[in-house]
């Protein structure tokens, strides 16, 4: 794809990388190298996501009895410290903290990202945004539901509610400085030669998702501090009672959260893309079409957010536009999966494990994307608004999808990042279990939702259980799906296969230079003469 | 580490500060202020929930919003407008001292622009002693001349007091970069080929201003409309 004048690479027993280039803790907590804030914001997510799945395994055992195992009050905290760190602290960072961080500059050919010491004062924020929230987790937690919906979150909830507001509110500007650096490192740091139509589609997603971090978060940070003077001074501006207007805060909060959710989905499908094409051995069906499919939901999010409200109140006017525009997104999401799915379309498919999430992600995300047509139609959105049904849906998209996406990427560049093969048998089983796992435990929640269980409650009628046992039981194998890749990969950290610079033989720049990269990446800066995903025939690749 | 500051060592070309991921001073200084504007972007989204929220309550409580304009100081407003429109003027005259290497007037400039910056933070402080004397402060001490407004009358005091307050966040963190930058500037790192960190701070200095020529009008002058 590239020439790169660089040393070959298989020589070297002992060679330098941006690993072992230095040693000790305040290397790693005092370094601006891309590569390394990936590895600590990857540390970072991965613990919050054990401590939120941790919580999902809680309540999903106190399901299983009709009347509940836990107080009603307890469930509320643990589903809403639940979505509260799954959301803001493992899937909004999740993508584009780690993988992208670590793969952005390399792929467009740079050095690091444009502003390498605000990427680490991203990854200083985060963690103080981290502590403050589980600082409310350990004082006992919140129960406002992870949309900290006024003026319950501010005026009657004796939960820990402002500490949690204040670690979002701090996380979310980890978030913006994440993207603005991506945005200007794509538009200023390309290498010679890398023009916007040969950037790899994974890039393309993230300066995507960049432009919506960088343009939703600001009104979730603006949302929050006006809850928290609301509950310190008790200043109606959310609270009816006192002259507020409950309504605006939902406007304000889906303004960024609903884009928030193409945060958490368009990184992913960044991911498929690269690894589609790699394992098809084939160009990407319609690079543009793709490209700007992202570029589309990027703009679409912004105007979508009053599918949220269609039963607040709000204008029926207003509701059919949003109806309207929320159909719209499927526009561009159905591109991608129709694209992916003619990419494999007589190519040589192998079925490799990042693969296989990929295979998982197309089909999990079009039945998250699907369901939520149902959601954006506002007939059959009365009767859904509420239930199990919305419940099942994201997190088809969201688990289904992004986490889905997470692991393929984080097996495809495993041996990037670690110089290291994981086990092979092991993480095709565990990619299985996943797969079965994850269905197990929200397809039933689309039938519960269906008929008619609303989500939020610790207790549900006696006809209920078969379905939430069958879902608790889907969530343990679950758990264990994302526990096997945990101990293997960290196994593999000592005791992998060396992996050499290109393993899969892919396309792209990252696979041209040594694995793991050494500190600048390219020891030349590159010049780019070919299109992204230029795969030749099968015998040119070498392990 | 590896962010090192490497001298360009050429005859012609002196003092650039090149950090070691770009590849010319031309990217580098493109890159900071794109990076700049797209910030400045995030504080016009930042800000816009506030006057998203303004403008709710203002089409809601019309009548309250218009009664408390006879609380507002039009003329220490008015003031503080005028010098922050001063401070302007001195910033964008000390980034062009730097960019002409003119190292004396970039300092001259950059002091005239915090004592600018600090007169405004002064009067403002009177504004708010003013408000705390007359019990016009939101959820502490509050209590409204003119009963029926009692409520809705607070939430526009809320509204001044958090733009206001965020606002003058603002000007005390870019008065803290100006500090930064007349250190700098003693220390003679600005010249002709190195200006972008006066540039970038110039430009959030603006912004800053910006936000407060909305502000102005909007919180001021609200039953002014006759």
């Amino acid at each position: 794809m590239a020439t790169i004048a660089q040393g070959t690479p298989e020589i070297a027993a002992q060679e330098v990388n941006y690993l072992n280039v230095e040693h000790g803790w305040k290397s790693w907590l005092f370094t601006t190298d891309h590569k390394r804030i990936a590895i600590l914001y990857l540390i970072s997510i991965t613990l919050m996501f054990f401590v939120g799945g941790f919580m999902a395994v809680l309540f999903r055992i106190n399901l299983l009895e009709p009347e509940g195992i836990f107080s009603a009050e307890t469930y509320n905290r643990l589903f809403s410290m639940h979505g509260i760190i799954m959301v803001f602290f493992f899937l909004v960072p999740s993508i584009p903290a780690t993988l992208a961080n670590f793969l952005i500059p390399i792929m467009v050919g740079a050095k690091d990202l444009a502003f390498p010491r605000v990427n680490l004062l991203s990854w200083y924020i985060y963690v103080i945004g981290a502590f403050l929230t589980m600082y409310a987790v350990i004082r006992g937690g919140v129960d406002t539901g992870w949309t900290f919906y006024a003026p319950y979150s501010s005026t009657y909830s004796n939960s820990y509610v402002l500490a949690a507001a204040f670690g979002v509110f701090t996380a979310g500007f980890s978030s913006i400085l994440t993207g603005l650096n991506f945005i200007v490192t794509v538009h200023k740091m390309r290498a010679p030669g890398m023009s916007w139509s040969r950037l790899p589609l994974f890039v393309w997603s993230n300066y995507a998702t960049g432009l919506i971090q960088v343009l939703g978060t600001p009104v979730l940070a603006i949302v929050l501090l006006l809850l928290a003077f609301e509950r310190i001074a008790h200043v109606g501006i959310f609270d009816p009672n006192i002259g507020g207007d409950p309504i605006l805060f939902q406007h304000l909060f889906w303004f960024y959260s609903h884009p928030a959710v193409y945060i958490m989905i368009l990184p992913g499908m960044g991911v498929i893309s690269e690894i589609v094409s790699c394992f098809s051995r084939k160009r990407v069906f319609g690079y543009n079409f793709v490209a700007f499919s992202s570029m589309a939901i990027a703009v679409l999010s912004f105007v979508v957010w009053g599918h949220h409200m269609f039963l607040t109140g709000q204008s029926v006017y207003t509701s059919i536009a949003f109806s309207f525009l929320s159909m719209m997104v499927a526009v561009p999401s159905a591109i991608k999966v129709f694209n992916w799915t003619a990419t494999m379309y007589k190519g040589s498919v192998s079925f490799d494990t990042p693969m296989l999430y990929a295979f998982g992600f197309i089909g999990l995300f079009t039945i998250g994307g699907l369901t939520g047509l149902h959601l954006a139609t506002l007939g059959t959105d009365i009767a859904l608004h509420g239930t199990y049904f919305i419940v099942a849906h994201f997190h088809y998209v969201m688990v289904g999808g992004m986490v889905m996406a997470f692991m393929g990427g984080l097996h495809f560049w495993w041996p990037k990042m670690t110089g290291r093969m994981y086990p092979e048998a092991w993480s095709k089983f565990a990619a299985l279990i996943v797969f079965i796992g994850f269905n197990l435990t929200f397809f039933p929640q689309f039938i519960l939702g269906y008929m008619g269980m609303p989500r939020r409650y610790h207790a549900y009628p006696p006809e209920f259980q078969a379905l939430n046992v069958l879902s608790t039981a889907g969530a343990s194998i679950l758990g264990i799906g994302y526990l096997i890749p945990m101990v293997y990969l960290i196994w593999s950290l000592k005791n992998g296969p060396k992996a050499g610079p290109n393993p899969w033989g892919a396309a792209g720049l990252e696979w041209q230079i040594q694995s793991p990269p050494t500190t600048f990446n390219f020891d030349e800066t590159p010049i780019v003469t070919e299109e992204a995903y230029n795969y030749g025939p099968l015998e040119e690749v070498v392990g | 580490m590896a962010e090192t500051i490497t001298p360009v060592k050429e005859a012609a070309v002196e003092n650039i500060r090149l950090r070691h991921h770009f590849a010319t001073p031309a990217q580098q200084m493109d890159a900071a202020t794109l990076g700049m504007w797209t910030f400045l972007i995030t504080e016009v989204l930042f800000f816009g929930g506030m006057f998203a929220s303004y403008a709710v309550y203002r089409n809601l409580y019309l009548g309250a919003f218009a009664s408390t304009s006879e609380y507002m100081n039009v003329v220490l407003g008015g003031t503080n407008t005028a010098v922050l429109i001063c401070s302007s003027l001195t910033m964008v005259l000390a980034v062009r001292a730097a960019q002409l290497s003119n190292r004396r007037h970039t300092m001259l400039f950059l002091v005239l622009t915090m004592i600018f910056g600090t007169a405004f933070l002064v009067i403002k402080g009177v504004e708010y002693h003013a408000k705390w004397v007359e019990h016009l402060v939101p959820g502490f001490n509050f209590h409204y001349p003119i009963p029926q407004f009692q409520q809705h009358a607070q939430i526009l005091f809320f509204l001044y007091f958090m733009m206001t307050g965020m606002h003058a966040l603002h000007m005390i963190v870019g008065l803290g970069l100006l500090t930064y930058l007349l250190v700098q500037a003693y220390r003679r790192v600005f010249n002709a080929n190195y200006f972008a960190p006066v540039e970038m701070i110039g430009l959030y200095w603006h912004f800053v201003d910006i936000v407060w020529i909305f502000l102005f009008p909007l919180l001021y002058l609200i039953g002014h409309r006759k």
